[in-house]
């Protein structure tokens, strides 16, 4: 099993005729992705990697049948591209996106929930089911299909765990990459309550770091309704507050948001931490 | 970024904010048009300017002059005075808190309003601070504002006037993209004036492309970082001696964590991003020399970014210009073996675990092997 996708989810992709749009179709076609259509204005009737172009997200609809989007478009026209998702029926968007302003994604995540849409991102790697799906920019070579679920707040990092999970043969079943902004619409609880859920997921892997309360939400929510064994790596113990880290949301603001307050949160929490990035393989190794 | 304060005044008085009279000065001329007492306010991004010295109320021309050519070119926790603002002092009834911020695990906007006014909002109990929420999509409505007024006693027409600086609020805060307006305090006089007597606003740096208005003034930031934003480069200077540069905000956190266990520091947060552009390494290791580092740590994780073609830019730059302290490098991922083949060849230190290479970094920042 895995969750929010699968091999069912067929895949439009918004801004698929720019450089990284035609790159990812052909990574996701080669991982076995559904890439039904993509969508650029102006340039429909084109083709990419034979998937078929089209101007608008209603027309690639009716014609393909596609039920998510991979939004590629620039921060400047990434609101209109998610509102013309959902708009046009798509029930899982991943908004890929870097720099959107935070109100737009204020108002397209609370948009999404009010469809009954699924969220993810934005500024953030997409999310793979390994065996079934990918559906973003995270490499396809790193996974192996499996039983542990990964949720992360960071591209690179994820990565990292993820490769050294698959390293010593740990699979995942799904490894959703939330996004490292302000504001996002999938969060940890979201996967937490899924992979709870999900009866392939075994254990599960939490990427956090510095800013906001999401893995202090987490913990609380981890006290009340996980059995399962929940890992984590929070990264931004030496961040300075005030300074943003990269991410807009890697931010220790008014004193919230410390690596500290969120280690504390998951030692709550029974939460086994681990104190570098590749660490997490030999903790859940020893677990599951 | 940040407003000073004079400026986010200048956006309350567009949305039709009381504020109270004045101007910036800088000699005894500009007080031509202010009535005594007034009160001289150092332009400084800090919270607690009054204790740092940085707010003096003034009752005559002369003392303003004396206070002045003190104020000017003060420095304030590391920020040298180069404005003063210099505002009538208002009649205070009561001071009041209200802010418009973003609330990141609700997604929503929020708003905050305390009757203990005129104090730093962090010190004041949670039991005394009233929320509200606003749903975004059908924005601020009269129900919003029933709710969050209600908190406090009120008359009738003091009701009506914060209504109506709360409904403004909201709309600078949506308008201009906001991450926090803050009016702290805002004042009630007993003839129904409502005034800010401070503003603090935070706009989304994201968002800077469609408020052309606002001139961009990152004074937060170090020369360095302001050369490296121009660049498009994630580079932040911090007080270690130590330079990381790794791929993804995350992993180059999480770099800078492992030295740490240690006892190394970094000194530097550079994030190359998913770049393997040759010459974006260039520009990377020539901000990163800048920073005159006693070691640079290169931390590779290749997934779509090829690690041989990182390391063929990262060699180019090295035999090109040369570096005249330490670099240690780990790399993973895709084509790892070449790129380590390439950057041994180039006479860099490579390591082959996270740790190992946290551990040849530290030490060559103690001054081991230098």
């Amino acid at each position: 099993m895995s969750i929010f996708v699968d091999e069912k989810n067929k895949v439009l992709v918004q801004g698929a005729t720019g450089h990284q749009g035609v790159f990812h179709i052909g990574e996701m076609k080669k991982f076995g992705t559904k890439v039904v259509a993509g969508v650029t204005p102006n340039k429909g009737g084109m083709k990419v990697h034979d998937v078929p172009i089209y101007d608008n997200v209603s027309d690639a609809v009716v014609e393909t049948k596609a039920n998510t989007s991979l939004i590629l478009v620039p921060a400047k026209f990434a609101k209109d591209a998610v509102f013309e998702a959902l708009d046009s029926g798509i029930k899982t968007v991943v908004v890929i996106t870097e720099n959107i302003p935070f109100h737009d994604a204020m108002d397209f995540v609370h948009y999404a929930k009010y469809k009954n849409a699924t969220l993810i991102g934005p500024n953030c790697p997409g999310i793979a089911s390994p065996g079934k799906t990918k559906i973003g920019i995270l490499p396809g070579g790193i996974f192996k299909a499996g039983e542990i679920g990964v949720a992360s707040r960071s591209g690179t990092l994820t990565y990292e765990i993820v490769n050294s999970l698959s390293e010593k043969n740990i699979g995942q079943s799904t490894c959703v990459g939330l996004g490292g902004d302000p504001i996002i619409g999938t969060t940890f609880i979201d996967s937490l309550i899924e992979f709870e859920k999900d009866k392939k997921t075994k254990g599960i892997v939490l990427v956090g770091e510095i800013g906001g309360t999401a893995e202090e939400d987490a913990s609380e929510f981890i006290i009340e309704h996980i059995t399962k064994p929940v890992f984590a790596f929070i990264a931004g113990r030496t961040a300075p507050p005030g300074k943003r880290m990269g991410h807009a949301g890697a931010i220790i603001a008014r004193g919230k948001g410390t690596a500290k307050s969120k280690i504390e949160a998951f030692k709550k929490a029974d939460v086994k931490l681990a104190k570098f990035p590749t660490d997490i393989a030999d903790l859940v190794e020893t677990y599951v | 970024m940040k407003l000073f304060e004079y400026k986010g005044k200048e956006l309350f008085k567009k949305y039709d904010i009381l504020t109270p009279v004045g101007n910036l000065v800088e000699s005894v001329n500009d007080f031509s048009k202010l009535k005594f007492p007034v009160i001289l306010k150092a332009q400084v991004p800090i919270g607690g300017r009054g204790k740092a010295g940085g707010i003096k109320v003034v009752e005559d021309i002369n003392s303003a002059k004396v206070e002045l050519n003190k104020m000017i070119d003060m420095d304030l926790r590391g920020y040298k005075v180069s404005k003063i603002l210099a505002e009538e002092k208002a009649s205070i009834d009561r001071e009041l808190y209200l802010s418009i911020s973003l609330d990141r695990s609700k997604r929503s906007p929020l708003f905050m309003l305390s009757a203990k006014g005129g104090m730093d909002i962090e010190s004041v109990p949670d039991n005394e601070i009233f929320k509200e929420w606003i749903n975004p999509l059908i924005g601020l409505q009269n129900f919003n504002i029933r709710k969050l007024l209600s908190n406090l006693k009120l008359d009738k027409n003091e009701y009506k006037e914060l209504s109506k600086i709360i409904i403004k609020l909201y709309r600078l805060f949506r308008e201009y993209d906001c991450e926090l307006v803050e009016i702290n305090p805002l004042i009630l006089s007993k003839n129904n004036i409502v005034m800010a007597l401070d503003s603090k606003i935070i706009i989304n740096d994201d968002s800077m492309f469609r408020h052309t208005d606002i001139v961009p003034e990152h004074v937060e930031f170090t020369p360095l970082e302001k050369d490296a934003r121009e660049k498009g480069i994630s580079f932040i200077q911090l007080d270690g001696n130590i330079g990381v540069i790794a791929n993804g905000a995350g992993l180059t956190m999480a770099t800078l964590d492992a030295l740490t266990h240690y006892n190394g520091k970094g000194g530097v947060f550079l994030d190359l991003g998913g770049t393997d552009d040759p010459e974006k390494v260039k520009q990377a290791f020539e901000l990163m020399k800048k920073a005159k580092p006693d070691v640079i740590f290169l931390n590779l994780f290749g997934g779509i970014t090829k690690c041989d073609t990182v390391a063929k830019g990262v060699k180019a730059v090295i035999s090109e210009e040369g570096i005249d302290c330490p670099v240690v490098t780990r790399i993973k991922g895709m084509n790892e073996d070449i790129a380590k083949d390439i950057l041994s060849d180039a006479g860099l230190v490579t390591a082959t675990t996270l740790q190992d290479a946290a551990e040849k970094s530290s030490n060559y920042a103690k001054g081991g092997g230098k």
